[in-house]
């Protein structure tokens, strides 16, 4: 296979992770809620499909793959939408400061994240023992003869279903949030919550739905690095700025799920490039690994300069609604 | 045989911490008739319809709709009950359409076929002769035309009980009419409607029955027909006020400040303001009178260095009647300069005052550069605060309770005490009565004698013809940006003003034929 179409493989499967963990966000941030615990949720969601997969396998003799593939989505969802969960109630029921909270919200997701991936790799025997060969081939499955075809079939058919659905779910997403009454009244809330609740929409239901939803979808993206992209095993760590680029992604895709896609790949590519160009020395590494972070700042100014309505980000982002507030 | 009333609230009372918002209210509303809500600011208005449309929840009391006891815990409650508000912040989504936000929250299939919601939207919109244009996204609408949706979005949702808070404040005279022909429309196919205001001729050329609200408290109904605006007055004020506003003679007149064909392009560059030019005299009032947006706004920003100025000059006479040029001079460098210029802008706390600070806090805008060390003065903006609230008879639990909260009326008691303490020689003002109920507006009035008398140059933008007619010394008007008269507010008629209030366009017309 050339170095391109590897290039393009890679940049495919880093993408993957961002789409979920944008897709996620996009949800969430819709609702009016800037959640910035995506990162968090992901660990989140990485490290209990991971230990639902492990715990099943060491547990029966002859692992079913799709048992422990079914395993390890449940269990995936429910911890991410936890943490979607506490946010939610600190944000929407408490009212906290929801930067605080999402920052918070990482730092507690990574640590449960490491705390619980160390404590299964203690259990495996050791760093990258954990093995959950029959789940993870699950997940890595391919699509029998498409996967076969030349160029074609390394380029488009070589990934397992997460990487199909990813692209499954933003359509539906696309789809809720621009064609239905349900994604009217969502977007509602998050423009202008006051507005949403005058006209009988019941704000708090769907900060809290969009919000677990929204982690659950990044607790996807951690499932996807974990599962098939890591092969099924842990590392401490190892996410690195993928949840802090989902949210750049975000930004960059103007909270469009659709523009997600591309925005994706392009970030995804961008973040490896740098392993593709010979002769790199450290320093320049790290300028190029930057690259997606730079075409976000370029993205917020253009918007910015251009003030388009439609292109901002949901008026009420970020604060809080109180019905009886006087102002 | 005695009709049913749509809505009765017997025995309603509210509560925001300390202050009783409404205490022991009554109200009934029978179908196909229009109530007036009457009361100063402050009174409880709002709050007792915020209660109806399930905003608020009442402390005490009851309320029927069609003579079935309900309780009203969200806006959803009152939905399905037909009421509908209309508040004076339009409840509109920026970014989507008319459709859209007349759809907002209502039941129907999971996927919007917004073509059928389009028709069906269209269907009534012919029936009361509304003028929308659907598709059209809020942010590029008009005042006028947001309420339109606004009103339509209710009567889509089946509202039969449409509450309407200060509906006028923000319209022209003929989106005015066109409103009132629409609610009359309504109120003759049977809805009941409410609106609230403080307008006394609204009043009695719009409703049927007026409900007069006072510091919370209900005072009494009465039939519309039977009414006059003095006996509304006495209702809503509790005394009897004189409707004459003082107005000594000029005291000096030794000429403040010129400004000398002064023009002015707003940000898509069109021409706001075109060749203006006037004196200002030292102890007189002149009033600045024009339809809504014909540059008032600019005029006196570019007075006080918040606006650039394309052409013309504005000179300030100081102590020594020394010009002074302030035509290129920021906010700041005027204040450096030393000259004593005070502006209450239109917009009291987005421009005037901090809304989440306290009385002190808003008192430091004014003074945070005194003093030598690094830490700031706050005794004597605290003293000063004290001095003005005590004055001028604001109602707040305390000097440091945030003056957001406070009611329209203190708010602006506190802007003017603040500016005024400063002894300004020009003092500029723009609305300073607008949402003031009656009580406070003479204050202010007073106020603005007061600087008058002890020989400020006061320039004062207003709507209301006859309080400038009745207060001023000089009016000049303006139309289109362009100054079509000064006249004298002693001798001047409200038809002669009214008059050079349309002739702005004439003016640009005949300049440009030239």
């Amino acid at each position: 296979m050339s170095t391109l179409l590897i290039f393009l493989q890679k940049t495919i499967t880093q993408g993957i992770v961002l789409l979920y963990g944008a897709n996620g966000e996009i949800i969430t941030e819709k609702s009016g809620n800037l959640n910035l615990g995506v990162p968090g949720m992901m660990y989140m969601g990485g490290v209990a499909g991971l230990a639902g997969a492990f715990l099943y396998e060491n547990s029966t003799a002859n692992p079913i793959p799709w048992v422990g593939v079914l395993i390890a989505i449940l269990a995936a969802l429910l911890c991410s939408a936890f943490g979607g969960l506490i946010y939610s109630f600190l944000t929407i029921t408490l009212r906290a400061n929801q930067n605080v909270t999402g920052l918070a919200l990482t730092t507690f997701g990574v640590g449960f994240g490491n705390f619980f991936g160390g404590s299964l790799s203690k259990l495996a025997g050791g760093v990258g023992q954990i093995s959950t060969a029959a789940t993870s081939g699950g997940f890595r499955t391919t699509i029998p003869f498409l996967r076969d075809i030349p160029v074609v079939g390394d380029l488009f058919f070589s990934y397992g279903f997460l990487t199909y659905f990813a692209l499954i779910i933003t359509l539906l997403l696309s789809w809720f949030l621009f064609k239905t009454r349900l994604g009217l009244n969502l977007r509602a809330v998050g423009e202008n919550a006051a507005t949403a609740d005058a006209a009988g929409i019941n704000v708090t239901r769907y900060k809290y739905l969009a919000t677990c939803i929204g982690g659950a979808i990044c607790g996807l993206g951690g499932l996807y690095f974990v599962m098939d992209y890591s092969s099924g095993t842990w590392m401490n760590d190892s996410f690195g700025d993928r949840g802090w680029l989902a949210i750049a992604l975000v930004i960059f895709a103007r909270w469009r799920p659709t523009q997600a896609i591309w925005g994706s790949f392009l970030f995804g590519g961008l973040y490896i490039l740098y392993l593709y160009i010979p002769g790199l020395t450290r320093d320049m590494q790290e300028v190029f690994k930057a690259l997606p972070y730079f075409v976000t700042i370029f993205v917020l100014i253009m918007t910015s300069l251009r003030k388009r309505r439609e292109d901002q980000p949901p008026a009420s982002l970020g604060l809080a609604y109180f019905r009886e507030d006087r102002n | 045989m005695e009709k049913q009333p749509m809505i009765e609230m017997r025995g309603v009372t509210k509560r925001f911490g300390k202050v009783v918002a409404n205490e022991n209210v009554d109200l009934s509303v029978y179908p196909g008739e229009i109530l007036s809500v009457l009361g100063e600011n402050g009174s409880g208005k709002t709050t007792l319809m915020n209660m109806l449309s399930g905003i608020y929840f009442p402390d005490e009391g009851r309320i029927f709709i069609n003579g079935k006891e309900v309780v009203i815990r969200s806006p959803k409650d009152a939905f399905v009950l037909g009421i509908g508000m209309i508040h004076q912040h339009f409840k509109l989504v920026d970014v989507l359409t008319a459709a859209e936000n007349i759809i907002l929250g209502l039941p129907g299939a999971l996927t919007l076929d917004m073509k059928k919601v389009t028709a069906d939207i269209l269907a009534l919109t012919k029936r009361y002769g509304f003028d929308i244009d659907l598709n059209r996204k809020i942010y590029e609408m008009s005042v006028s035309q947001k309420q339109t949706v606004e009103i339509v979005k209710m009567l889509y949702r089946g509202a039969n009980i449409l509450i309407l808070d200060e509906p006028t404040a923000v319209l022209t005279p003929q989106e005015t009419d066109k409103l009132f022909s629409v609610l009359r429309n309504m109120r003759d196919s049977g809805k009941s409607i409410l609106i609230i205001t403080h307008k006394l001729h609204e009043v009695l050329s719009l409703s049927d029955r007026v409900s007069v609200l006072r510091k919370g408290k209900y005072i009494g109904t009465v039939q519309t027909a039977e009414a006059t605006e003095m006996s509304l007055t006495e209702m809503m004020v509790g005394k009897k006020v004189t409707l004459d506003i003082e107005r000594p003679e000029p005291i000096g007149s030794e000429v403040r400040m010129e400004v000398k064909g002064v023009s002015c392009v707003n940000r898509e560059g069109r021409e706001v303001l075109h060749q203006v030019s006037f004196t200002a005299k030292s102890g007189e009032i002149l009033g600045i009178a024009g339809i809504a947006g014909s540059g008032q706004k600019q005029l006196l920003e570019a007075i006080a260095g918040l606006q650039p100025v394309t052409a013309g000059s504005i000179i300030y006479f100081d102590e020594q009647n020394q010009q002074r040029e302030l035509t290129k001079c920021s906010t700041a460098e005027i204040r450096m300069m030393g000259v004593r210029l005070s502006f209450v802008p239109e917009d009291r706390l987005g421009m005037g005052l901090v809304g989440a600070m306290g009385s002190t806090g808003n008192m430091m805008l004014r003074t945070y550069r005194s003093g030598s060390s690094v830490f700031t003065d706050r005794k004597t903006p605290r003293s000063m605060a004290e001095k003005i609230i005590k004055e001028l008879e604001v109602v707040t639990p305390s000097v440091e309770a945030p003056v957001g909260r406070m009611s329209g009326g203190n708010v602006q008691k506190v802007l003017v005490g603040r500016e005024i303490a400063s002894s300004p020689r020009v003092l500029m003002v723009a609305y300073p009565v607008r949402g003031l109920d009656i009580n406070s507006s003479y204050t202010i009035y007073h106020l603005l004698n007061e600087q008058k008398k002890s020989g400020a140059s006061v320039l004062c933008v207003g709507e209301d013809l006859d309080v400038l007619l009745a207060l001023c010394d000089r009016i000049l008007v303006l139309s289109a940006g362009c100054v079509t008269g000064i006249v004298d507010g002693r001798t001047a008629t409200k038809e002669e003003v009214g008059l050079l209030m349309t002739q702005g366009d004439r003016a640009h017309a005949k300049e440009e034929t030239k």
